[in-house]
């Protein structure tokens, strides 16, 4: 059986500044005519030889950081745009949901967007006629039928335009991050709902930042990274090969301060393989990390490491170096200290977080102060895998997750 | 979305912009969609409003009732014939009008009205500015109804073969030069948008360049008159009223126009077929 998606070298170019035009005017046509290099001075590839094939059936995830290429991809592969070389072979209806409610006009009633917006994703009027009772009943807004769009509720609208792309029935299916919206409840649905088109044996590519919901649907996956093909492979593997980051990624060098009693040399977060990173598995432990320089000896001292949650806004703890042993009149000598922090997995939350590192005491005849502060110099994300945090839709409440013990009796 | 119903032959290959083709088999394959954005069109155009579809009715209703009284009375412009009332005479020059003015308005800024849509899903580009035109011509179908009332009142008979022959070639060549400037302002508009501004300006120039208002014949400059039939309103408007009178049709001036007309139909839908894959990345 052939492959129902061939994508071979596939690449798209934009040009930089003015609106990532991607063509050429005369005017600058004729100036590349001397400057042979300005061709590769204002352009970047967004994406480059992508090659890949999927087989009937399967269910492809595309992850990858911001601007790594993956919309770019799906809107080649919806014929949205074209690319600049190389090619796809399509074999299959096609039906692209980069948004939901495409062409949902606020003036139109419900069912009249129904029919709109079921015409644009392609279905037939007579399609649509046979799958109006399902459609209506998926979005649960009955009564509303006959009431202009824009006195919908947000919720509302998107239920909508959620039930009439549930109910496409194309043999290939691309999803661009729709599940991203919505009420707990309503995505949950929606989860339920692509899990049945997984299934069911249609072809789906998968383009999400929600990591659980990847998990959960697509067996296999493919990272992007700068417009390239990092990894190609089943699901674990390849969230495995994105959350490993090189070195130099979350830790930071900081410039020390002359005549200081004490500088902080480099902050970072460690992964429990006590490689540094910036992207943690909610269910694996981790490490703060820093390197201090202590010039003169400072009484009373104390490094205190907080946990700020930058998406929240609040500071999830902070723990001294004295809390265990409550030797808070120790003093710290001056030479240089690597430090580090062990946090346990399964405790943040999905989220960004930043670091702040405080050097605290006392020295000569200046009172407890901090000698030492560096603040939101790191900040990493923690990211969901299959464990606590994610066994929902989308993230579980709360600012920590932990496991805790539960008794029944 | 390909609409086939077999799998197994539907096969479409994606790459880079390749050469120009119509692709008629597969804006068939559409019609659907144009129905569903035509529908769309005179829908919202008239939602919320207190007299709905008798707009499309009254605008050249009230313009024909101004012209008759500021020209026809009060500046003693003729009509194309002493048996020919004014108000018919300047009615059909204005209904025909309406299908240029509101068609190119409606194509010409509909890519840019409708890019939230180009940008997430694809179907073929030229159904956005043809559904503007169908739009356009119901709004017609509305006023023509008005026109036959309008017939009746003054009880004038016109030669009826020569209505049916020479009334729908004008239509047809309206909807040709406003569709071929529409596609062709619609794929500027994307680009530059200066030519929102553009187009109002340009319809109300050729509005003095159609004799709508006054007869062909009060042109008496050769210069002017082959200015007037490069026109391509020009010819049509010619038409609307030969049709009307017994007099002999100015076929130099219909060719001419005509010929504009082709021209700028075929100009306008290269010019957007050959811009269109971008629009996405633009718009």
């Amino acid at each position: 059986m052939k492959p129902i998606i061939e994508v071979s070298h596939l690449s798209k170019r934009y040009r930089i500044g003015s609106n990532l035009k991607p063509y050429v005017t005369l005017r600058e046509a004729v100036f590349s005519l001397f400057d042979r290099d300005r061709d590769n001075k204002n352009t970047f590839w967004a994406l480059e030889d992508i090659s890949f094939t999927v087989e009937p059936g399967e269910t492809i995830g595309i992850i990858g950081k911001n601007g790594a290429g993956k919309s770019t991809l799906l809107k080649i592969l919806s014929r949205i745009t074209p690319p600049t070389r190389g090619k796809a072979i399509l074999r299959g209806r096609v039906a692209s949901l980069l948004e939901v409610g495409t062409g949902f006009h606020p003036e139109l009633t419900g069912s009249e967007n129904i029919f709109l917006n079921g015409s644009i994703l392609g279905l037939t009027r007579g399609e649509i006629i046979n799958r109006f009772k399902d459609i209506v009943d998926f979005s649960g807004v009955h009564q509303f039928l006959d009431t202009p769009l824009k006195h919908y509720s947000s919720g509302m609208q998107l239920r909508l335009a959620f039930a009439v792309a549930a109910h496409l029935d194309p043999e290939i299916l691309i999803i661009d991050e729709v599940l991203a919206v919505g009420d707990a409840e309503f995505q949950q649905k929606c989860l339920g709902k692509m899990n049945e088109v997984a299934s069911s044996g249609r072809t789906v590519l998968f383009v999400s930042h929600n990591m659980a919901a990847v998990n959960k649907l697509c067996e296999k996956s493919i990272l992007l990274e700068h417009g390239r093909i990092k990894a190609i492979d089943l699901t674990p593997k390849v969230f495995e090969i994105y959350l490993a980051k090189k070195e130099q990624h979350g830790k930071v060098n900081l410039e020390p301060v002359e005549g200081k009693s004490c500088n902080i040399l480099s902050v970072g977060v460690m992964s429990d393989k006590e490689q540094f990173t910036d992207v943690i598995a909610s269910d694996k432990l981790f490490y703060i990390y820093c390197k201090i320089q202590v010039n003169q000896p400072i009484r009373n001292s104390q490094v205190a490491i907080s946990i700020l949650s930058l998406t929240e806004g609040v500071v999830v703890f902070s723990s001294g170096h004295r809390d265990a042993d409550r030797k808070y009149h120790e003093t710290l000598e001056p030479d240089s200290y690597e430090i580090k922090l062990k946090v346990p997995g399964n405790f943040l939350n999905i989220s960004l977080y930043a670091v702040n590192v405080r050097v605290w005491g006392e020295y000569g005849h200046q009172q407890r102060d901090s000698h030492a502060d560096s603040f939101q110099d790191i900040s990493f994300n923690i990211v969901e895998t299959d464990s606590l945090a994610s066994r929902f839709a989308d993230k579980r409440k709360g600012v920590v997750t932990p496991l805790l013990e539960w008794q029944f009796s | 979305m390909n609409r086939l119903k077999s799998n197994s032959d539907i096969e479409f290959v994606i790459k880079p912009t390749g050469s120009f083709s119509l692709q008629l088999k597969e804006l068939w394959e559409y019609r659907e969609l144009f129905y569903y954005f035509t529908w769309r069109d005179i829908k919202v155009k008239y939602k919320q409003t207190l007299l709905g579809f008798l707009w499309a009715v009254l605008q050249p209703f009230i313009l024909m009732l101004v012209f008759t009284v500021f020209f026809g009375g009060m500046l003693k412009v003729p009509s194309a014939d002493e048996s020919l009332p004014y108000p018919i005479f300047a009615y059909s020059g204005l209904m025909l009008w309406n299908i240029f003015a509101t068609g190119l308005a409606g194509s010409g800024n509909s890519m840019v009205t409708n890019a939230n849509i180009i940008k997430k899903i694809y179907f073929p580009r030229l159904i956005i500015p043809m559904s503007s035109i169908l739009s356009a011509i119901f709004d017609f179908i509305m006023a023509f109804l008005v026109y036959i009332g309008i017939l009746i009142y003054f009880q004038y008979m016109p030669p009826i073969e020569k209505l049916v022959l020479l009334l729908p070639l004008s239509i047809l060549m309206a909807i040709f030069t406003s569709f071929g400037l529409g596609c062709f302002m619609a794929a500027l508009n994307v680009k530059y948008r200066d030519f929102r501004y553009v187009i109002p300006f340009l319809t109300q120039l050729l509005f003095f360049l159609t004799p709508v208002i006054y007869p062909i014949k009060m042109v008496t400059n050769e210069w002017a008159r082959i200015l007037l039939s490069l026109n391509p309103m020009g010819g049509v408007v010619h038409l609307s009223r030969a049709a009307l009178i017994d007099k002999p049709v100015n076929w130099e001036l219909v060719g001419i126009s005509g010929a504009v007309a082709v021209l700028m139909i075929l100009a306008g839908i290269i010019y957007f077929k050959r811009t269109e894959s971008y629009f996405a990345d633009i718009a």
